[in-house]
């Protein structure tokens, strides 16, 4: 007999694709109601999961009554579950943040269909998180997909639909990729499910039979699942989609989408391929390079440009390779620094796009930094949640990202190989996001002087008008702080939680 | 001997070559309709490799006929279902890729990816 908490992950699943499609009959405002209760269900559930988890150990769930190597499975753990709270919470903040302009820049008719997407983007989220399977999860990267290239697509300017093309090519290429990654491993193997791919994997790698296969699929699936999450040099799309569609996609886009792929592929390696293998194959020292390439290179671009949301967006370029600079350390504090940096970069990327929409708002939606001068004045909590953002960025001490920067270091201390080049790169970068989101913070707290006198749209946006924003953005701070001063916990529950996976 | 894999392989090799095919085009071509068919042949090759690894020679279908219900009378039928969840999706991502081509298309009258986006940055927006 098992216990009732077991069932959370997969209710979780077919409440979001049941969700999705009965909004589909409802208006807009129903609809918005169903996904916010929905979003929080499904928090509440993964919260139970983690809970339970803490207790009993991981478990897995059998679907259908047909056992193991047949079978569809779902796998509950620490990590899973903690990530699906994690997860559902940005996702509620970042929708709560920008109710208003879901309002303002979709068609009425079609915001039932936003809600929809959205829905489907949690369920393929929570079902990438929980999958025990691959062919399964390839599956889910799918539905990803096509709902995210959705929530692009849906502000109808040129400029998004362009985006959407883009990044759906990007994502085939990495899905087609990963694709024939899982068939091969599947030829290898004879299995689909995680825990039996991983026994032949072992049984293959001690026999030292098909090495080269196998090279080649690990590279294949990692390839794959690093286009897709927009690791440099695959991040031609990246900041046009979360440049210019409406302000809770791209806070949803590029703090939660990406990092589910990443999570698969931590899944992956823990659970699939297993650690020592995926070490050993020197794989990770392509991964390396790539990250390192990244932090620089997203830095350099995001200096570069005179608009805020975009700056924004390459900042993410940057802060995605710091995340696989974690995994390809190849130790295991590299891997809690890697878990630990999706979670702070997921709080501070989606605070700051939400913070900055509300900055643009105040300036006649322009996005121009020349034209964004004193804006923190006009609109108070939105420029105090972006400069929190900039700080925690940054690396500022009390925030998240000084943590995560604390950590990368401390596990690059562990890694003779890896060391010099990781302090090098995180030295620079830190200097790099210093001066272009200190820049942005100076000019947002700069006195205006009458210089936008007798132009419209430059009006003080009062705390009245925008409550809901206002306690969006004061979660989202907090969010941040507790991230940056309670870590220890939260470490001890990631590593935790890795340990779970081997 | 060299080349002994590649000759008792050849058919997954011809599948990964036409892999390789409709990867460089989705990724390289300029023109929209193009890189649709690109992606069509990517995803074809993994289906057609799936249908050979799921192929043993002598045994037919997975579908008793005949009365006879022996397993080794049949060939491994979980890549043929592989390839239909496969297909699936590859269906509905080529719509959806159509439907966003269709919508660039009434907008600027081109089917060349780079042009649009080359317009979309002079009109600074």
């Amino acid at each position: 007999m098992r216990d009732f908490v077991q069932n959370f992950p997969l209710f979780s699943i077919v409440g979001c694709l049941l969700s999705s499609s009965t909004s589909s009959l409802l208006k807009g405002r129903a609809a918005k109601w169903v996904n916010t209760i929905l979003i929080m269900l499904v928090g509440a559930m993964s919260l139970c999961v983690m809970i339970y988890c803490l207790k009993n150990g991981p478990f897995v769930y059998i679907m259908g009554h047909v056992p193991a190597p047949w079978g569809n499975e779902v796998r509950g753990g620490v990590l899973e579950g903690g990530m699906g709270l994690f997860f559902s919470s940005i996702m509620l903040l970042s929708m709560m943040g920008g109710r208003k302009k879901i309002l303002e820049e979709i068609e009425d008719t079609k915001q039932n269909l936003y809600y929809i997407l959205v829905n489907l983007m949690l369920c393929s989220l929570i079902a990438l998180v929980y999958t025990n399977d691959l062919f399964t999860a390839y599956v889910f990267v799918e539905i990803n997909t096509i709902s995210a290239c959705g929530l692009i697509a849906i502000r109808q300017i040129g400029r998004t639909i362009e985006a959407a093309v883009r990044y759906m090519i990007m994502s085939l290429l990495g899905s087609g990729l990963f694709l024939v990654g899982v068939c091969m491993l599947y030829d290898l193997t004879g299995h689909l499910l995680m825990s039996n791919i991983k026994e032949s994997v072992a049984l293959l790698s001690a026999s030292g039979e098909f090495r080269e296969p196998l090279l080649i699929t690990i590279a294949f699936i990692t390839m794959g699942l690093a286009i897709k999450s927009a690791l440099f040099p695959f991040h031609a799309w990246l900041p046009d989609a979360y440049g210019y569609s409406t302000i809770s996609s791209a806070a949803i886009l590029s703090s939660l989408v990406s990092k589910g792929y990443i999570f698969l592929l931590i899944k992956i390696i823990y659970r699939v391929i297993g650690f020592d293998i995926v070490h050993d194959s020197l794989l990770l020292n392509v991964v390396f390079g790539f990250s390192a390439l990244g932090i620089i290179f997203g830095s350099v671009s995001a200096m570069k440009e005179d608009d805020i949301r975009r700056m924004v967006s390459y900042s993410s370029v940057a802060q995605i390779g710091y995340i696989y600079l974690g995994i390809s350390l190849g130790t295991k504090e590299g891997m809690v620094a890697a878990v630990f940096q999706i979670l702070a970069h997921a709080a501070t990327k989606s605070m700051l796009f939400i913070s900055a929409i509300g900055l643009t708002d105040a300036s006649n939606t322009s996005r121009k930094f020349t034209d964004l001068t004193g804006s923190a004045y006009r609109n108070k909590i939105a420029g105090m949640g972006f400069a929190a953002g900039s700080l925690s960025m940054v690396g500022i001490p009390l925030f998240s990202g000084f943590i995560s920067k604390l950590l990368f270091m401390r596990a690059a201390v562990n890694n003779y190989g890896k060391m010099m080049p990781t302090m090098i790169v995180l030295a620079i970068s830190t200097i790099l996001n210093a001066i272009y989101f200190m820049k942005t913070v100076v000019r947002i707290y700069s006195p205006e002087r009458n210089l936008y006198e007798g132009r419209e749209g430059f009006v003080k946006i009062h705390t009245k008008d925008q409550v809901f924003y206002t306690i969006t953005v004061i979660i989202f701070i907090a969010l941040n702080v507790a991230l940056g001063l309670c870590s220890d916990p939260i470490l001890d529950l990631i590593s935790k939680g890795l340990d779970m996976f081997a | 001997m060299f080349g002994e894999n590649l000759l008792n392989n050849y058919a997954e090799a011809v599948s990964m070559i036409i892999f390789a095919i409709g990867f460089t085009n989705l990724l390289l071509h300029k023109n929209l309709i193009k890189k649709i068919i690109g992606l069509n042949i990517m995803d074809t090759a993994v289906y057609l490799f799936l249908a050979l690894k799921g192929y043993i020679k002598g045994r037919t279908a997975p579908i008793i006929s005949n009365g006879v219900i022996e397993a080794d009378k049949y060939i491994n039928p979980i890549p043929s279902g592989l390839v239909l969840t496969g297909i699936v999706v590859s269906v509905s991502v080529t719509a959806l890729m159509l439907a966003l081509t269709i919508r660039l298309y009434k907008r600027y009258h081109t089917l060349d990816l780079d042009e649009i986006s080359f317009r979309l940055r002079k009109e600074g927006r």
